[in-house]
């Protein structure tokens, strides 16, 4: 306690003082961002009380840019520069992208993800999502006057590696601290298990505006246990809407003409699909360069052209069953979220597989974002009513490739995270001095058909007959789903280890040029930013090293715990400077000096797991 | 306790195959509960390494100890007797004929029905396999025996993932 006493007025790190975390839906069509208040998790709004923004992004000449709403009605008039479901382009390279001739953008191809010219020049998908996250980051900032803590992402239970580095990535150039991605479906049951108290299994049936994914989850006491997860990363209710567009043109005999056209024709097969939710029949109207063009269209009509879609998301149902090896009559409930399960077709094709209605009685567009929220809350150590624990997997294979362009699967899907799994390779010629480790994510048996990750080279293996060499590649999913591969030849210890960043590899320059053109800086300095999230994760260790001396203290003797103390006192005599280095610098010492302490006390947290037990079974 | 501990010692279970499943997934529970990285969120990169080094180990405990097939082989491997199925693919003659006849059956099998019929033959033999091996490892204490069988026991179990596989095909399109 001596500690409090020395630091300054001002920058006295209270342990007990609430630290804003936030959860974000970051949506395909629309996103939202939620936070625990007074012990309930709320939707923050805007200032017009608006709580969803729309995911589009509009570039305007001479560098401004609109973001939400005003965006969104933009659309039509300046489609080019106006993108919308940026989410579908995450991670995604132009032959990833189903339907691209039939959006208004101009592309540029890039090996790993692409990129869209606009009026201010090419833009990557992972800075049209930046400027989203920053304006919810504001929204959060603005409500509770003060910076963030840190947030949780959501992404899609389905996507893959490189779809949630790009979000994560996304996530740091806005300025956020990423306490978690989590996946869309564990957060919604998050939000429903909690408010209904349920026990037992559930499943979780998330259509989005462009992702598609399903769940199987057991809830017992406050551990959210994830049996099985599947999907698909490219399926939601724009396709709804584009198959409506195509079947009206097919009707009408009409064709579009240019990107105009192409917009105004999405947003009226949109305005007629939500129309349909609640009438029988509604009608198609959308103004076109040769002409307007209107028809007239059923229910019924709306689910034949549709139908297709829906049989696709029950496929992956029926996968995710047979994964979790379950028999449908071993669901509870089936949790409904997604804007576009509102579609009653959708509704009664889950009824009739699952064999009972499923649960509607929360928010389908707020569900995500509010167990986001209590996710963040929870991370950020706000709450005081009882543990949350996340056990999630791994939605989609991981391998190598190996002689002939097949896959060895090291990680299997479904495997619960955070894992590390290893695999012995030899070298195939006399003499061989390196290994190519391509790897690859997919459940398909070629290289070709599954998704390129990471491509690195174990070099300086001693030449050895062919077959001699034991090379051990092991590859480590956090417990964010994010991969990290790394070999080690065994008789001669030659290492070789990469963080997979997926192939389009957002180099540091490329991020340090983003952040300087972007958003979040245009106004504030560079250095200034700097400095402050220096203190941040200054005060960020004070704290935890506070709080862990507190619990654990007992485990260290005089001069060890005088050394941390020691480290302490330098990082608060350095917090009030302006110099963002020598704060990094001190902070690092304190995290190098407390890390003998934390093996200590994860030993003491694990055997304190075991004597607990012991007391239950006496 | 430490990372090197064996799965059963980490898990507090007795060193045998027959295992009560519900006692292995509360005791995973528990230990993650305390290991999880997501305890340590904002304590630090070193914290966080551990946690999730520790969380990993805990995984890696559960998936094999909660799989009769790999729990089996483990305990083989703990006693000296590897499984190493790569090198070692000598088997009775009289379980060969039956891989094949089972081949045979998912070959000809045309419709549903017949593959049902035939997951159900094998996952019968899959019970009778894995009753021997708790005799063989928890009675006997015969390992190298209990590991020829866990050897039979992988040859069945790829069959009956065959056999899923056609069902699931059968399954998404109809």
């Amino acid at each position: 306690m001596a500690l409090l006493q020395i630091s300054e007025p001002g920058q006295t790190p209270n342990p007990h003082q609430r630290r804003v975390a936030v959860g974000i839906d970051l949506g395909t069509t629309h996103s939202l961002v939620a936070s625990v208040r007074h012990g309930v998790a709320e939707c923050l709004p805007d200032a017009q009380g608006r709580v969803i923004l729309p995911s589009v992004v509009r570039y305007l000449a001479g560098g401004g840019r609109q973001i939400g709403h005003d965006a969104q009605a933009a659309q039509a008039s300046d489609p080019e520069n106006t993108i919308a479901s940026v989410k579908r382009f995450m991670g995604r390279s132009l032959k990833d992208v189903q339907g691209a001739a039939k959006l208004p953008y101009r592309f540029v191809d890039h090996a790993g993800m692409l990129g869209i010219e606009t009026v201010v020049g090419e833009k990557s998908p992972v800075e049209v999502s930046a400027e989203i996250l920053a304006t919810l980051r504001y929204r959060a900032e603005d409500t509770f006057s003060d910076d963030l803590y840190g947030a949780v992402v959501t992404v899609p239970a389905y996507f893959d590696d490189a779809q949630r580095q790009a979000t994560k990535d996304a996530a740091k150039l806005a300025g956020l601290n990423v306490l978690r991605l989590i996946n869309e479906p564990t957060a919604a049951a998050i939000a429903y298990g909690l408010d209904n108290a349920s026990e037992g299994v559930y499943a979780v049936y998330d259509l989005g505006g462009g992702t598609f994914d399903i769940s199987i989850l057991r809830l017992t006491r406050g551990v959210f246990e994830v049996i099985a997860t599947g999907g698909d990363s490219a399926l939601g209710g724009d396709d709804y809407d584009h198959a409506l567009a195509d079947w009206v043109l097919a009707q009408t005999g009409r064709t579009v003409m240019d990107a105009t056209d192409k917009t105004a024709l999405k947003v009226a097969a949109r305005r007629c699909k939500e129309a349909l939710s609640d009438a029988a029949s509604a009608r198609f109207e959308a103004m076109l360069g040769d002409g307007a063009l209107t028809l007239e269209l059923t229910v019924a009509q709306f689910e034949a052209c549709t139908a297709s879609l829906t049989a696709r998301t029950l496929v992956a149902v029926r996968r995710a069953l047979r994964d979790a090896q379950l028999d449908v009559a071993e669901v509870q409930g089936v949790v409904m979220v997604g804007g576009s399960t509102r579609m009653p077709q959708v509704q009664q094709a889950v009824a009739k597989l699952f064999g009972k209605a499923p649960l509607n009685n929360l928010n389908p567009d707020e569900v995500v974002a509010l167990g986001a929220a209590i996710s963040a809350n929870q991370l950020a150590g706000n709450s005081t009513n009882g543990e949350l624990l996340l056990l999630d997997v791994i939605p989609l294979s991981l391998g190598l490739e190996t002689m002939g362009g097949l896959v060895e699967r090291i990680v299997p899907r479904n495997q619960t995270i955070p894992t590390a799994m290893a695999q012995d390779f030899t070298t195939f010629k006399d003499g061989q001095t390196a290994l190519a480790v391509h790897v690859v994510q997919g459940e398909r048996d070629l290289v070709a058909d599954c998704r390129s990750l990471a491509r690195f080279e174990l070099r300086g293996i001693p030449p050895m007959a062919a077959g001699a060499a034991r090379i051990r590649v092991t590859f480590t999913v956090d417990a964010d789903g994010l991969l990290n591969v790394s070999a080690l030849e065994q008789i001669s210890g030659v290492h070789a280890q990469i963080d997979v960043k997926p192939s389009y590899g957002l180099a540091d320059e490329q991020i340090a040029r983003m952040l300087q053109e972007s958003f979040t800086t245009a106004e504030a300095d560079m250095q200034a930013r700097a400095v402050v999230e220096a203190r941040v994760d200054a005060e960020r260790m004070l704290l935890a090293t506070h709080s862990a001396l507190e619990a654990d203290g007992d485990l260290l003797d005089e001069s060890e715990r005088a050394a941390i103390d020691q480290r302490m006192v330098a990082v608060l005599q350095v917090m009030g400077t302006e110099d963002a280095s020598l704060i990094e610098a001190t902070t690092k010492l304190l995290a190098q000096g407390t890390e003998a302490f934390a093996a200590l006390r994860m030993n003491r947290g694990i055997q304190q797991a075991l004597a607990g037990k012991n007391i239950e079974t006496v | 306790m430490n990372l090197q501990s064996t799965d059963f010692e980490l898990f507090e279970l007795p060193e045998q195959f027959g295992q009560d499943r519900a006692v292995i997934d509360a005791r995973w529970k528990d230990l993650q509960r305390q290991a999880h990285p997501d305890k340590f969120v904002a304590q630090g990169g070193a914290a966080q390494r551990l946690a999730m080094q520790w969380s990993v180990r805990i995984n890696e405990a559960y998936a094999r100890l909660k799989d009769p097939l790999k729990r089996a082989a483990y305990l083989c491997e703990l006693h000296g007797a590897p499984i190493q199925a790569e090198n070692n693919t000598a088997m009775p003659a009289a379980f060969l004929m039956q891989q094949m006849q089972w081949r045979e059956a998912l070959e000809e099998a045309a419709e549903g029905a017949q593959l049902e019929a035939l997951g159900d033959e094998v996952a019968q033999a899959r019970r009778a396999a894995l009753e021997q091996c708790q005799q063989l490892l928890d009675q006997a204490h015969n390992y190298p025996g209990a590991a020829q069988q866990v050897r039979a026991l992988m040859f069945i179990e790829r069959f009956s993932r065959d056999v899923h596989d056609r069902l699931d095909r059968i399954a998404d399109h109809g």
